[in-house]
């Protein structure tokens, strides 16, 4: 009995002595934190993909507390709904910022760039891309390992057999950015998504000169600045034989489209999805509301 | 007989099909295009102009750094223009283009055939002769040979390590090289251990061709200082470092230069050019290549001027057989598949291998099963197995600190493996990125201590 009562003793002395000295480190060593970050994190979508350009959500939950203004602050997944959220908890208004997509920049299908040598090694874009030219002529243009497939975790991308190219679910892409760092060639770009996701984009990064640039690839952009004299509002450069369509100024008026000699400026999401069956009545609905021309 | 002592692997040499055959001069082309990155280090300057007028040996473009090489005319003719080509892989070089016009050699050249013994220049002479002349090694590294004969302050050369070796299977030009001109090879050798200060030389040759062992000992018993070592089959013996452990028996520290162990490794072919540029003012303008395969009709050993288009070459050479199904430029070990062969030959071009279509596929990777036969096969003591799964996993640190960068791309980790796996596929990717991080870091740790000094 005796034996009981003094282990319990014992014991309850002993916890009650570590709790107190637990409890005295506790306070001596606190980390002061604000508890909205834990807040903020709770409505990231916590995917830790790094898109909003910080090292996982909770960095990105770390700098929204200690911003005064969202502006420049965004998370790509989550988007819109999910700053304003965390524009609530924090009694800011979420910044304004502009849904982005990504975007592939190469129509070299399978019958406009022909193969002039097949490749035997280790399927990946990057071990390609050091080796040599890849299996079409065109040094710039995808190589269709799918890199980028692989490097996206939400499922967006994946390749075209036909074509042999990427291509983006827009639904599902949120312009994280993994596969713009993962494309050894730079061919994928975030662009604004535009007016009911209707963007005119420059669908090549071919810098050779016109000539070399069409042997190695039908649609490829040649640099001939037909596009460029077509815009009026400024919003196509051609530099280094390549153009681009600047979608801050661009006007979606698809003039360029129709100039574009190969075909290489691409109009996408408008309404009839054919180019040419397009052309005649797009017309006059541009002159019904001012729509944005890319080339 | 010796060799060096980790690693390497016996792939079947397969020479028989060049062996042997004398080296036959590649006839004139009519429009040359001469690259002008044609080495390790910055690309040439051009210095001549379009319409410009020039003749063969003339200095058409300049080193564009201390490590860099000049570049000659290798025939007379016009400039028409200075522009991009496309190598063997697709990708753009800078290039001089000229119009072929009859075959005018500067005066100062000797063309006659005669063997000229005498040397009276000193060592600084010679050393600024071999620069000007634009000489790279001919191994395959293409290193520009003045600064290998240029040891930086307090290292001190001590033997001339001379490679005849020609590991790489297939290749036939070095071994044909010293059985035709052995005599102007060991004038060669004379003249660089005068320019080096060495008084012993040792010329390694692998004891796949005895008549070359033979032609060469039969001449070194002549000269002092200089032994002919044969040395057992096996890759990659002609590897700088390997060649130094398995002659010398000294071996390289990692990240080190063979100078650390006092030790200077040269090509046979490079000595020839070497000869013909003190002894006879010829600037490296030609090489001799192999042109070989089972399939092909005239496999043999070509002295191709540089900027005749390969495709004239293999018209020499019986034209493309009907099944190949790889061309790779070089041996098939350290060899690259090429795109095309419409490029012009070069310093770096040392062979042509056609593979038959069966002979040229690669097998299906399948798992690793730790076997540990590429860790035994690493001529450089590294873990290829680790290595290839680090540069998988993009896991750069970690490769760096398991010594990635002392990978020589030897090939035969991947040669080994029973797997079939792309060992050195990935680890050359990481090797890549490891070679550029630590390059940036480099860099940073420059512009900090140029920062701390203001």
């Amino acid at each position: 009995m005796n034996l009981i009562l003094i282990s319990l003793l014992v014991l309850g002395i002993t916890g009650l002595v570590a709790a107190i000295l637990l409890y005295l480190i506790a306070q001596k060593f606190k980390v002061e934190e604000d508890p909205r970050i834990d807040q903020v994190q709770e409505v990231l979508p916590g995917a830790n993909c790094g898109g909003c350009g910080f090292a996982g959500c909770r960095a990105l939950a770390e700098a929204c507390v200690k911003a005064d203004s969202l502006d420049g602050l965004l998370c790509p997944v989550g988007g819109a709904p999910t700053m304003e959220k965390v524009g609530a908890i924090l009694g800011l208004a979420a910044g304004a910022a502009e849904p982005k997509v990504a975007v592939v920049r190469c129509n070299g299908t399978c019958e406009a760039r022909p193969k002039t040598s097949e490749y035997n090694g280790v399927r990946t874009c990057q071990i390609q891309h050091n080796l040599y030219v890849g299996e079409t002529g065109c040094p710039f243009g995808c190589l269709g390992c799918g890199d980028c497939v692989a490097a996206c975790q939400f499922g967006a991308l994946s390749i075209d057999e036909k074509t042999g190219l990427p291509v983006v679910d827009e639904e599902k892409c949120t312009s994280c950015g993994k596969c713009v760092k993962a494309c050894p060639r730079n061919i994928i770009e975030l662009r604004k998504k535009g007016p009911k996701g209707r963007r005119m984009v420059v669908e090549c990064v071919n810098k050779d000169k016109g000539a070399i640039a069409r042997k190695a690839c039908l649609n490829a952009c040649i640099g001939c600045g037909k596009c460029q004299k077509e815009c009026q509002f400024e919003a196509i450069t051609v530099e280094n034989n390549l153009a681009y369509i600047d979608p801050a100024k661009c006007r979606l008026c698809r003039k360029c489209e129709d100039a574009c000699p190969t075909g290489a400026i691409h109009a996408v999401n408008f309404p009839p999805r054919k180019p040419k069956e397009e052309a005649a009545p797009a017309a006059p609905a541009q002159n019904v509301e001012p729509k944005k021309e890319e080339a | 007989m010796s060799t060096f002592k980790i690693g390497g692997v016996h792939p079947h040499d397969n020479k028989i099909y060049s062996a042997h055959q004398p080296i036959t001069e590649c006839p004139l082309t009519t429009k040359a295009i001469i690259p002008l990155v044609q080495h390790i280090g910055a690309p040439a300057q051009a210095v001549v102009e379009k319409g410009q007028k020039v003749k063969v040996g003339e200095l058409i473009a300049k080193a564009g750094g201390f490590v860099s090489a000049n570049i000659h005319a290798p025939y007379s003719g016009t400039i028409t223009k200075i522009d991009t080509t496309i190598d063997a892989w697709g990708m753009k070089m800078p290039a001089i283009f000229m119009d072929v016009e009859g075959d005018e050699w500067l005066e100062t050249i000797d063309r006659t055939p005669d063997v000229i013994r005498e040397c009276n220049l000193e060592p600084k002479e010679i050393v600024d002769k071999i620069a000007a002349a634009g000489i790279v090694g001919l191994g395959g590294a293409c290193f520009p040979t003045q600064v290998k004969l240029l040891p930086p302050p307090g290292k001190k050369a001590e033997v001339l390590v001379v490679n005849g070796v020609e590991c790489e299977p297939y290749l036939t030009c070095d071994h044909q090289l010293m059985l035709e001109h052995g005599e102007e090879l060991m004038i060669g050798i004379q003249i660089l251990m005068k320019a080096l200060g060495v008084t012993r030389t040792v010329i390694g040759i692998e004891k796949n061709k005895p008549d070359a062992i033979a032609r060469m000992k039969e001449l070194a018993a002549k000269v002092n200082g200089v032994e002919v070592m044969p040395l057992k089959l096996k890759y990659p013996q002609g590897g700088e470092k390997q060649l130094i452990d398995a002659t010398i028996h000294r071996q390289v520290p990692s990240g080190a230069l063979p100078i650390e162990v006092g030790a200077v490794v040269d090509n046979v072919a490079t000595i020839y050019a070497v000869y013909e540029a003190v002894q006879k003012n010829k600037p490296l303008i030609s090489r001799v290549m192999t042109v070989t395969g089972k399939s092909l009709r005239k496999p043999g050993n070509y002295m191709v001027r540089f900027g005749t288009p390969l495709t004239e070459v293999v018209e020499l050479a019986g034209g493309v057989p009907e099944d190949t199904g790889k061309i790779i430029g070089g041996g098939p070990m350290m060899g690259r598949a090429m795109n095309n062969i419409d490029m012009p030959a070069n310093k770096r071009t040392s062979g042509l291998l056609f593979l038959p279509e069966n002979e040229s596929r690669r097998q299906e990777p399948e798992n690793c099963i730790r076997c540990g036969k590429c860790v035994s096969a690493c001529p450089m003591g590294l873990e290829p197995y680790l290595l290839s799964k680090q540069a998988e996993l993009e896991m750069w640190d970690e490769m760096e600190k398991h010594d990635v960068m002392d990978c020589i791309d030897c090939g035969c980790c991947l040669f080994t493996c029973p797997s079939h796996r792309p060992l050195l596929d990935y680890i050359r990717m990481g090797k890549g990125k490891v070679g550029g991080i630590i390059r940036a870091r480099q860099m940073a740790a420059k512009a900090a201590a140029e920062a701390a000094k203001k």
